[in-house]
């Protein structure tokens, strides 16, 4: 997959200002930037639900933003996703939810359908939670259900945003051997986007960081870890000082306070 | 008045562009009614929600207005000593008028809401997002069920709030008034026209019934996806919807029974 000179706007608001990046077949890669640099959005253009103002999303060959709606949707079968809300059907339970992919596009019978929920549940470590509702659920296991519904189709790509926020020590543990394994057993393609550095770095084949709408650093881990860049070296070790701001664009906090810029 | 006049051009293309895009969502939605009907399950759960959870206010108003027909007619006829008319004043109000119109503003309240609410809700939680990213188009599994359940639901309620009001006349009329029984029915068989009365008011119900439907789904679909958006969505389908009902109404009427 790659993607070529990629920019967008939400509104007046320029989000990314030509980005590139190669993601490589069979690869763990991840995405890492600032709280509100447009990790999210960039995973929306890859699956195809924004727009791009310039720029393409090659996936498997295919421009993502030329396709027909139809092709589209052959593709998406193809590629998971994993959202940072989780994004569950309110109204079906765990088990529908997982099967709800594979009873939209497949026509197995019902008991292989069982078979393959309950198997992709048991992999996330949830088989006992079949039966609850989404709400009868914490934060941190309504993302791994939908972990598991992303993965019922065995796609060829995942895109993973945030998979570990909200998870305890031992379940984030858990969590990244499962993604490498997914990785590695199934050939995928997995993209992650998060800020947990830790973590990401430990199952990461290559790394991009992101920063005001530009790549400010890529690489292995290893390699970005031996950076001189300032950007990337504020990030990793998670310093408060430095080139990347912690706080978004606003006029002077002073001026704020004293009632000289607009509310 | 360069600023006024601004605003108004751009209320004004903001508005026929929202009108644009219903028509187009309708024409997407239709083109998943055929695929709902080859999903029966997912049809009948949807006109269980929309129209069997309806059925009970259908039949409680049916019922007082009915009544009400009841009381009023027989107070009118009696001056005439018509009061023997009664069934088919009740019966013809009903089945002409206040069958469609009061069953489909109670459907826009009752149903059309909670469509909005729950299209809007599955909206602001990214579950419509979600599901067009496992390639699932929430046009045809989320709204075009519900739009076809809404539309087979609104005739029916229609009919059995006229069938239910009916009755109530008859208790009123004949129960505690004392008008005759025999009179009561055969008048109302002999008056009540098959064509000009009864397929007329089930064709008004149709048009109702796909009218306050597309709004509400519409409404859900195009909500701005907060809650406050949904709570305004909402408003705007039980609104819009019941203006949209009353004036059609007149519209339809005016086509129906006079020559103008
Ligand atoms: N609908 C929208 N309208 C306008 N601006 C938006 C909209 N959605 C997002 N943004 C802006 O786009 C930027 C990127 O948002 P995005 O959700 O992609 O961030 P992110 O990198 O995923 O952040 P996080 O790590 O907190 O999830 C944010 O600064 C936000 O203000
Ligand atoms: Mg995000």
């Amino acid at each position: 997959m790659t993607v070529r000179g990629l920019c967008f706007a939400h509104g007046e608001r320029k989000i990314f200002d030509g980005v590139d990046l190669r993601i490589a077949r069979g690869k763990v890669t991840a995405i890492m930037g600032p709280s509100g640099t447009g990790k999210t959005t960039l995973l929306r253009l890859i699956g195809g639900q924004l727009r791009p103002t310039a720029g393409t999303v090659t996936v498997d060959g295919q421009d993502v933003h030329q396709l027909s709606r139809e092709k589209l949707f052959q593709l998406r079968k193809r590629m998971g996703m994993l959202f940072q809300s989780g994004a569950l059907l309110t109204d079906l339970s765990v088990f529908d939810n997982v099967a709800f992919p594979l009873r939209e596009h497949t026509d197995l019978p019902e008991s292989m359908i069982r078979h393959l929920v309950l198997m992709k549940l048991e992999a996330v470590g949830l088989r006992g939670a079949h039966g609850l509702m989404p709400r009868e659920l914490s934060g941190g296991m309504g993302r791994r259900v939908a972990l598991a519904r992303a993965i019922a189709l065995d796609p060829m790509m995942i895109l993973y945003d945030e998979p570990f926020t909200g998870q305890d020590p031992i379940t984030m543990g858990v969590l990244v051997q499962l993604i490498r394994k997914l990785n590695d057993s199934l050939k995928l393609t997995s993209v992650i986007v998060s800020h947990d550095v830790k973590e990401t770095s430990a199952i990461a084949d290559y790394i991009y960081v992101l920063s005001g709408g530009k790549v400010v650093g890529e690489g292995s881990p290893e390699a970005l870890g031996r950076t001189s860049s300032p950007w990337v070296r504020q990030f990793l070790q998670g310093l408060p000082d430095g080139p990347v701001p912690f706080h978004y664009p606003a006029p002077d906090f002073l001026g704020d306070l004293l009632g000289g810029g607009s509310p | 008045m360069i600023e006024v006049l601004r605003r108004l051009g751009r209320t004004g293309l903001q508005f026929f562009e929202r009108l644009g895009r219903g028509h187009l969502f309708l024409g997407y939605v239709l083109l998943g009614v055929p695929e709902v009907l080859s999903r029966f399950r997912l049809l009948v759960a949807q006109v269980w929600s929309v129209g069997v959870l309806s059925l009970v206010i259908v039949l409680v108003s049916g019922v007082f207005v009915g009544m009400v027909l009841g009381l009023q007619g027989y107070n009118t006829l009696v001056d005439f000593n018509a009061e023997e008319s009664l069934g088919v004043v009740v019966a013809l109000s009903l089945v002409r008028e206040l069958g469609p119109v009061v069953a489909a503003l109670l459907f826009a309240g009752r149903a059309g809401s909670a469509l909005t609410a729950e299209i809007g809700l599955m909206k602001a939680t990214e579950q419509l997002a979600g599901m067009e990213m496992m390639a699932v188009d929430p046009l045809r599994r989320v709204v075009a069920p519900r739009f076809l359940a809404g539309l087979l639901s609104m005739p029916l309620l229609a009919a059995i709030f006229s069938a239910v009001g009916v009755l109530g006349g008859w208790f009123v009329g004949v129960g505690l008034l004392g008008v005759d029984d025999g009179a009561f029915w055969s008048q109302m068989q002999a008056k009540v026209d098959l064509h000009d009365d009864i397929l007329n008011g089930v064709i008004k119900s149709v048009v109702f019934g796909i009218v306050v439907t597309w709004i509400a789904v519409f409404e859900g679909y195009d909500a701005v996806p907060t809650s406050e958006g949904v709570g305004r969505a909402t408003t705007r389908t039980v609104v819009h919807s019941s203006l949209a009902v009353l004036g059609l109404d007149f519209v339809l009427t005016a086509l129906m029974f006079n020559d103008i």
